[in-house]
C-alpha cells in the first residue's frame, strides 16, 4: 500500500531559507540546500520550496539554489512561489522541480493549469489553495492569503481539478500559526470534493496532529508544515516512528 | 560510456544529476552514432505514450535503440520508458511499442478499487515474486523499501518479465527485465539511496 507522505517547506529568499534553523550538524542554518539535504537524511518524502522573492535577481538566486538542490537531493521537488506563466513553469522545471505548485497564478488565469497540465501532465500540476472561514463559508484568498477572492474555496477546488491540477494542497489560514493540529472540517470537505491526492497544511504543532490527520481522514495523502520542522519541534524520524506505531503506513 | 536516449520526451535533469551522484558521467543524446558507441542506454520517458512512440519512430531511434538491444547492449526504460519497451499500450487508444518485453499497457481505472486514487503517485513498496530468485537489478533493495512512483496506466500480461511488484489495489508490475533489457516502473531517479543503489547496480553490472 501507498505510504503517508511528510513534506517540509522551506521558504527561500534571495536564496536564503528564511526562518532561522538550528541543527545540529548544519553549519549554514540558512543554506536551502544544505537543509534540503538534512530533511532527505531525516526521511522525508518530498520538499517544497516556495520562493518568496520579489525581485528578478532573487528569482536567479532561487533557480540556481533549486539546480544545485536537485543535483544533490533525489527525493521529488515541488516548486511554488511567483508562477504565474507557462514559462514561469519551463524555468523551474528545467532546473530539477518535479512539480509546480500554483495559487495566485491561477487565481488571476484559470485557463494557466489547463495549459501547463496540457505540456507537462497533470501530475506536473499542483493547486495550493489559502483557505480561510468567510460568514460561514470556506473562501478562497489570494497574495499570500492578504486577498479575499470571494470565490467559494470546494467549487475552485473542484475547478482547479477539473482544469488538470494533479494535486491539490490545502492550507487553512484559520490553523495556519496556531499549531493547533489541522483543520479536519476543511480537509474532509476538500477530500469529498476531488479523486486526487490531497496535502494537508497549516496547523501542525505536534507529532500528535499528523496521527490524528491520517486517522481521521484517510482521504489525506500528505502533511506539509514548515517552522514545527525547522525548530526542531518535530523531528522526522520520531514522526515517522510515532505513525508507524500507529498503524499508518510511512516509509 | 552511459547514454540517455534523448528523443525530445519529458526532463532529464534529475535522471542526469542522479547518474552523476554515482560516478557515471552520462552522455544526453539523440545521436544514433553515440548511442551505438556507449555501453549502456537509458530510455527515460514522461507524458503520454502514443506521443513518446511516435517520437521514437520519427526519429528513427526505435530501430537503433532495437538493433543495440539485439547485439545484447544493456537497455534500462523508466516509467514511460519502461512502458515503451512492451509490445504495446492501451492509453487512449491502441499503439505498437518497442516489443523488447511481452506485456502490454493497460489503465489502472478499472483494475482498481474506485476509492484508490488515479494517477498513483508516491512512495510505495516493493515485493517480489515469491517463485524466482532475487533479480540482480535489485539484489540491494531491502524488503518492503519504497520507492517513487507516479503512473496511471501499468503493464500486464508480462510472464516471467516481473521481478518487482507494488500493490495499490491491485498487484501492479513495479520492475521487468528480460536478458539485458530492463524496466522500472517507478523513478530509480527520484527514490532516494534506494533509487541510487539500484542505478549504481545497472551501470557497474554485467547484463
Amino acid at each position: 500500500m501507498i505510504t503517508k507522505r511528510i513534506i517540509p517547506c522551506l521558504d527561500v529568499k534571495n536564496g536564503r531559507v528564511v526562518k532561522g534553523v538550528n541543527f545540529e550538524g548544519l553549519h549554514d542554518v540558512s543554506s536551502p540546500i544544505e537543509l534540503a539535504e538534512y530533511y532527505t537524511k531525516s526521511g522525508a518524502d518530498e520538499l517544497v520550496f516556495y520562493d518568496i522573492t520579489a525581485s528578478a535577481e532573487g528569482r536567479g538566486l532561487f533557480t540556481d539554489i533549486l539546480r544545485e538542490t536537485a543535483s544533490r537531493v533525489f527525493i521529488p521537488l515541488t516548486v511554488g512561489g511567483g508562477i504565474n506563466t507557462l514559462d514561469d513553469f519551463d524555468r523551474v522545471l528545467k532546473c530539477g522541480a518535479d512539480k509546480v505548485s500554483v495559487n495566485s497564478g491561477a487565481i488571476r488565469d484559470p485557463d494557466l493549469i489547463r495549459q501547463a497540465a496540457l505540456r507537462y501532465g497533470s501530475q506536473c500540476v499542483v493547486l495550493s489553495a489559502d483557505v480561510k472561514r468567510v460568514d460561514g463559508q470556506f473562501r478562497v484568498f489570494g497574495r499570500g492569503g492578504r486577498d479575499d477572492t470571494g470565490m467559494e474555496a470546494i467549487a475552485w477546488i473542484k475547478k482547479c481539478v477539473d482544469l488538470g491540477a494533479g494535486e491539490i494542497v490545502v492550507n487553512s489560514i484559520d490553523t495556519d500559526g496556531v499549531k493547533g493540529g489541522f483543520d479536519l472540517e476543511m480537509l474532509d470537505a476538500v477530500c469529498h470534493a476531488v479523486s486526487v491526492p490531497v496535502i494537508a497544511s497549516g496547523g501542525a504543532g505536534k507529532v500528535e496532529d499528523f496521527t490524528q490527520l491520517f486517522q481521521t481522514l484517510p482521504g489525506v495523502d500528505a502533511g506539509l508544515a514548515a517552522s514545527v520542522f525547522h525548530f526542531g519541534q518535530i523531528a522526522i524520524p520520531d514522526l515517522k516512528a510515532e505513525l508507524r506505531k500507529n498503524g499508518i503506513l510511512v516509509r | 560510456m552511459i547514454a540517455v536516449i534523448d528523443y525530445g520526451v519529458g526532463n532529464l535533469f534529475s535522471l542526469c544529476r542522479s547518474l552523476e551522484a554515482i560516478g557515471q558521467e552520462p552522455v544526453v543524446t539523440g545521436d544514433p552514432a553515440l548511442l551505438r558507441q556507449a555501453d549502456k542506454l537509458f530510455l527515460p520517458g514522461v507524458g503520454a505514450f502514443a506521443d513518446a512512440a511516435a517520437k521514437l519512430r520519427q526519429t528513427g531511434l526505435d530501430q537503433v535503440i532495437l538493433e543495440e538491444a539485439a547485439k545484447g547492449k544493456p537497455l534500462m526504460g523508466i516509467c514511460l520508458g519502461m512502458q515503451l519497451l512492451f509490445d504495446e499500450s492501451l492509453e487512449f487508444g491502441q499503439y505498437k511499442g518497442l516489443g523488447l518485453i511481452p506485456g502490454r499497457v493497460v489503465p489502472m481505472e478499472g483494475v482498481i478499487p474506485a476509492d484508490y486514487k488515479i494517477p498513483h503517485i508516491g512512495w510505495n513498496a516493493l515485493h517480489f515474486p515469491a517463485d524466482k530468485p532475487r533479480h540482480k537489478l535489485l539484489e540491494t533493495v531491502q524488503d518492503n523499501e519504497c520507492v517513487y512512483f507516479v503512473h496511471s496506466f501499468y503493464a500486464t500480461d508480462c510472464n516471467d518479465a516481473v521481478i518487482a511488484t507494488t500493490e495499490y489495489g491491485a498487484e501492479l508490475t513495479a520492475a521487468v527485465a528480460r536478458g539485458n533489457v530492463m524496466g522500472c516502473q517507478f523513478h530509480p531517479e527520484k527514490s532516494g539511496d534506494v533509487g541510487l543503489a539500484i542505478l549504481k547496480t545497472f551501470c557497474e553490472g554485467s547484463w
